[in-house]
């Protein structure tokens, strides 16, 4: 094929182009044709097809997304904010914390291991290009059915992928999800977080400015993977009716990218770049548009100085390689030297592949030939925006009305049948033990671990003098989603910021990562739109902005979506993380407290799910006020060592949590049913804004006296005492008998 | 005047920062060492940190083995300087033939990360005087390839003259052979194992305990006695 230049276009106007094939719509491709004047080159047509396809332009989400920035609660936090490579936020001492939440669910699905490993790789990146050294990992997982085949294929691949990627990175992996439900049997969902700690002044932005700087690529050598992953892989679902296209899984290396990390940092220190941006989804495409769209305007590029892993590779192709473990830098021409030397050092290759202009083009040269000559603002930033229509589905009010009544599902009425529902909660794969995945995650490494698996959040040390910290949970509960998908986001963050609470941090601000179905479905659209405006509303109240995040559509199989799932991770910031509140009831004799109200609320319940195999009703209500009250009550419980153990009650209820706490502190509780209280409920409700907490009988007073003048419920609900789960009249329950329960159950099905 | 104890990084080393906190911790003075650079910097004492040097690429240590580091590393070993290689680098030490055996693929083939209980079996190496013979202690592992192993006539050599150093408790995490979990050479003074102990140095992080910083303390007064 000869090389199709811009003066080529130019003088064959009428010659065919893939535009379909590469994803694109008609009226898009006739945009593109507008936009130019005349036809794109290949070479052109491949950069817009990737950056305006679904998951590098949020072309059908956008118009809901910018609630985000709307509705952004005053916050002194923010230091940068939406449309960066991540978001960044004041934890107070001159230090900065940037964290994102990203999925990488299509390409986990047809190649489990490489595409759980590149997820985290990208990741990485991207908060290594905010200027900040990564120091925590979290995933949040789901699958299909524990029991189902391909979950046996899927599962373990991702697992190994994450961890072979994590650990030879060095970060600790504190936490995340794991979930099984059937609608995500062929649409796994890997998402993947970073943290990442730098000091205020140490912030780097992905733009390029002042003309005759040089843009440096560095990193690994650009090869054939990956190519079209973004335009193929997230913006259509798996359709075999239509040929194979080449192999669009990223292969990734961690060795490299640890090499990557370790030079980054180096050339940050010594203050040597301009601007920086990583090479992910759309490669240099990307970069490369984005670095010069975000600055003065104009770029200049030799693409043939890319060093190449495959000297066969095209022009289009190297522009749309997803090779991993790449970043490209804006550095100013006397500081170029030492730019190269540190990368020497390193051993990372580097080069000079163009410079910034102060033209308004990005130009890129193929020996000599122009090859691209657009706005890089129409391919980075004006992409175009879909007000797709949606519309309530019908199926919802008969969803909704089908609510889990005692008439509806059978409940137990005996203390033998509470103990039997408790303990199959508590071995439902979704409630079980994940030691056996957690196991392949190393927790130690970088020795800053306060908080980690197992806990409501992962909690890291920043600072070894003054021992201030930071935490992150995530989470997301896509049945209470599928019920009400504007409460279920809003449940998914109140509990995560309570889960960062009852760590005994305060909560800051989100990222989130919208796992949906096509956005060609009116009902999916639905449940995207309200799960973004109920998610929206939220955080304007309880003070969390959100800082940065991931859309992922498309997520489904067929005709059939996923359950709406939106993933929403808090970070929050702890002065002293001595003070930090672990979940284990660890000393006997201490008191137990539930916080908050229980009511009947069982619709999405895991108890449902688990006993009933049912979904339907509504999901807990949300009051928001509380959740924050109950955040400041276990702050300062933690802060003035009012408490000794910290809970938050979510799935499966206090019943669960009782479970977690006895079994990790090896003791075991006795529990009074309050007054007028039905036990069942007490036990199964998944009522929202509760945590249940130890109070050490010294501090009982104390407590009771601020939790009385704040307005916040708290009863007296049991001891930490023996080696049973005694619920006093209705049954009593053995640690071992528990544990038997409660782990092995991943194990069975997968190991 | 301070004790140095040198930690070398390699490209692929993960656990370095670590080790220079344990050997801060323990009151001597961490030097960071460069692969590419012979010069050791004057130090009295070298750790080899966990990671995957060099991408753990052909074997686990086998690369690292030929770095300029090592040289000097291997040339000082021989002449008593006190050596601890943790996890890769325990590998490390077995690929440049400072200590005997190697490493295998965990029996499970998986990653594990956990708290492992050990016993001290052998409290006088330069590694190991602040621990009592007998000892149970409590410190991360971690790893992919942890399974020790040697041919019959070394481990036998190895257990009769005491130089198995650590042994698994409790659980064998990967199938070492007489649940190996450290060894030493026949001076005593370099020391591999594949548990980590710079992870259990402080109360707040990692396991919550302090088992591990013993090995920090035994080679500070080592090197202040001899």
């Amino acid at each position: 094929m000869s090389l199709d230049t811009v003066k080529n276009a130019e003088q064959t106007p009428d010659a065919a182009q893939p535009w379909a094939e590469l994803g694109l719509k008609e009226d898009e491709y006739a945009r593109i044709r507008e936009i130019l004047g005349r036809r794109p080159t290949g070479a052109e047509l491949a950069m817009y097809s990737v950056m305006w396809s679904e998951h590098c332009s949020y072309k059908s989400s956008k118009v809901h997304l910018k609630q985000f920035g709307e509705k952004k609660p005053d916050s002194d936090a923010m230091l940068v904010g939406i449309g960066e490579n991540a978001g960044v936020v004041d934890v107070g001492q001159g230090y900065a914390v940037t964290f994102k939440v990203e999925s990488h669910n299509h390409p986990s699905y047809i190649e489990p291991y490489q595409g759980a490993a590149t997820g985290i790789g990208g990741i990485v990146r991207d908060i290594l290009a905010m200027g900040a050294r990564p120091v925590a990992v979290m995933d949040p997982l789901r699958f299909g059915a524990a029991d189902h085949p391909d979950t046996r294929r899927v599962l373990p691949g991702i697992v190994a992928g994450i961890g072979g990627y994590g650990n030879c990175l060095g970060l600790p992996n504190i936490g995340g999800e794991v979930v099984f439900d059937s609608c995500y049997q062929g649409n796994p969902l890997v998402n993947a977080l970073c943290v990442g700690v730098m000091k205020h002044e140490d912030i780097h932005l992905a733009q390029a400015s002042g003309a005759g700087n040089k843009v440096i690529l560095y990193g690994a050598r650009t090869g054939g993977d990956g190519i079209g992953g973004v335009s193929v892989l997230a913006s259509e679902t798996f359709d075999d009716t239509k040929p194979a296209k080449r192999p669009a899984v990223q292969v990734g290396d961690p060795f490299q990218e640890k090499l990557l990390i370790e030079c980054t940092l180096e050339i940050f220190r010594e203050k040597l770049v301009k601007g920086i941006q990583d090479l992910g989804g759309a490669g240099l495409s990307c970069a490369t548009s984005e670095l010069a769209s975000a600055g003065s305007g104009g770029m200049r590029i030799e693409l043939d100085t890319v060093h190449l892993r495959d000297h066969t590779l095209s022009p289009e192709e190297i522009l749309m390689s997803e090779s991993q473990e790449r970043m490209c830098a804006i550095v100013e021409p006397d500081k170029v030297d030492r730019f190269l030397e540190i990368c020497e050092k390193w051993d990372v290759i580097a080069n000079v592949i163009g410079e910034v202009t102060d033209g308004e083009r990005l130009e890129i040269f193929w020996h000599g030939e122009l090859v691209v000559d657009v706005p890089p603002r129409t391919v980075a930033h004006e992409g175009p925006t879909y007000e797709r229509p949606y519309a309530r589905p019908s199926w919802q009010d008969a969803l909704q009305a089908d609510a889990p009544t005692a008439e509806r599902l059978a409940r137990p009425t005996t203390g033998e049948g509470l103990k039997a529902d408790l303990l199959k909660v508590a071995s439902h794969p979704n409630q079980a033990s994940k030691s056996w995945i957690t196991d392949q995650y190393d927790r130690f490494v970088l020795g800053n671990t306060v908080l980690s698996v197992g806990e409501d959040s992962g909690m890291i040390r920043i600072d070894e003098e003054t021992n201030l910290g930071v935490s992150v949970a995530t989470d997301g509960n896509g049945r209470f989603a599928k019920l009400d998908p504007y409460t279920g986001a809003q449940l998914a963050l109140a509990e995560a910021y309570r889960n960062v609470a009852a760590g005994g941090a305060k909560p800051l601000a989100v990222s989130d990562c919208l796992n949906f179905g096509s956005p060609e479905d009116p009902d999916v659209m639905w449940q995207f739109a309200e799960a973004t405006r109920g998610l929206a509303d939220a955080c304007l109240v309880l003070g969390t902005p959100v800082t940065g995040g991931n859309v992922s559509l498309y997520n489904q199989t067929g005709e059939v979506a996923i359950h709406p799932t939106p993933v929403v991770a808090v970070l929050g910031v702890i002065d002293d993380v001595t003070r930090r509140v672990p979940l284990a009831f660890a000393e006997e004799g201490q008191l137990l407290y539930l916080l908050g109200d229980t009511a009947d609320e069982l619709g999405g319940s895991a108890w449902s799910q688990a006993v009933h195999d049912h979904l339907g009703g509504l999901p807990p209500k949300v009051d928001l006020e509380r959740e924050r009250l109950l955040g400041e009550i276990l702050i300062s419980a933690s802060r003035d060592g009012m408490i000794d153990a910290a809970h938050d009650l979510s799935d499966g209820g206090l019943g669960q949590a009782l479970v977690e706490s006895c079994l990790k502190g090896g003791h075991g509780a006795r529990i009074v049913v309050p007054e007028g209280t039905d036990p069942f409920v007490l036990l199964f409700s998944e009522s929202a804004g509760r945590a249940v907490v130890a109070v050490p009988r010294s501090e009982e007073l104390r407590f009771n006296d601020m939790c009385t003048a704040r307005g916040l419920p708290a009863t007296r609900i049991g001891v930490v005492d023996g080696q049973e789960l005694d619920v006093q009249g209705q049954f009593s329950v053995s640690l071992t008998e528990l544990k038997d329960a409660h782990t092995g159950v991943i194990e069975a099905l997968l190991g | 005047m301070t004790t140095r104890v040198g930690v070398v990084t390699f490209p692929g080393s993960l656990d370095d920062r670590d080790a220079q906190r344990a050997v801060r911790l323990a009151g001597a003075e961490p030097v960071a060492l460069w692969h590419r650079d012979k010069d050791l910097h004057q130090v009295d004492a070298v750790v080899l940190p966990g990671g995957f040097s060099y991408g753990d690429y052909l074997r686990a240590g086998a690369i690292s083995r030929f770095s300029p580091v090592m040289q000097s590393v291997i040339e000082q070993a021989k002449l008593g300087m006190p050596v601890l290689g943790i996890c890769n680098g325990f590998q490390v030490l077995t690929e440049s033939h400072l200590l005997p055996g190697a490493m295998l693929r965990n029996n499970h083939l998986h990653f594990i990360c956990r708290e492992q209980k050990l016993r001290v079996e052998n409290a006088g190496t330069a590694w190991t005087r602040d621990y009592a013979a007998g000892q149970e202690i409590r410190i991360p592992l971690k790893n992919m390839d942890g399974r020790y192993t040697a041919d019959a006539r070394t481990i036998d050599e190895l257990e009769a003259e005491g130089r198995v150093v650590f042994r698994y408790l409790d659980v064998n995490p990967n199938g070492s052979i007489n649940d190996i979990a450290g060894i030493t050479n026949a001076a005593g003074n370099v020391v591999g194992l594949m548990p980590h102990p710079e992870h259990a140095v402080e109360p707040l992080v990692g396991t919550g305990g302090t088992d591990g910083l013993g090995f920090f303390t035994s080679v500070l007064k080592q090197l202040v006695n001899a």
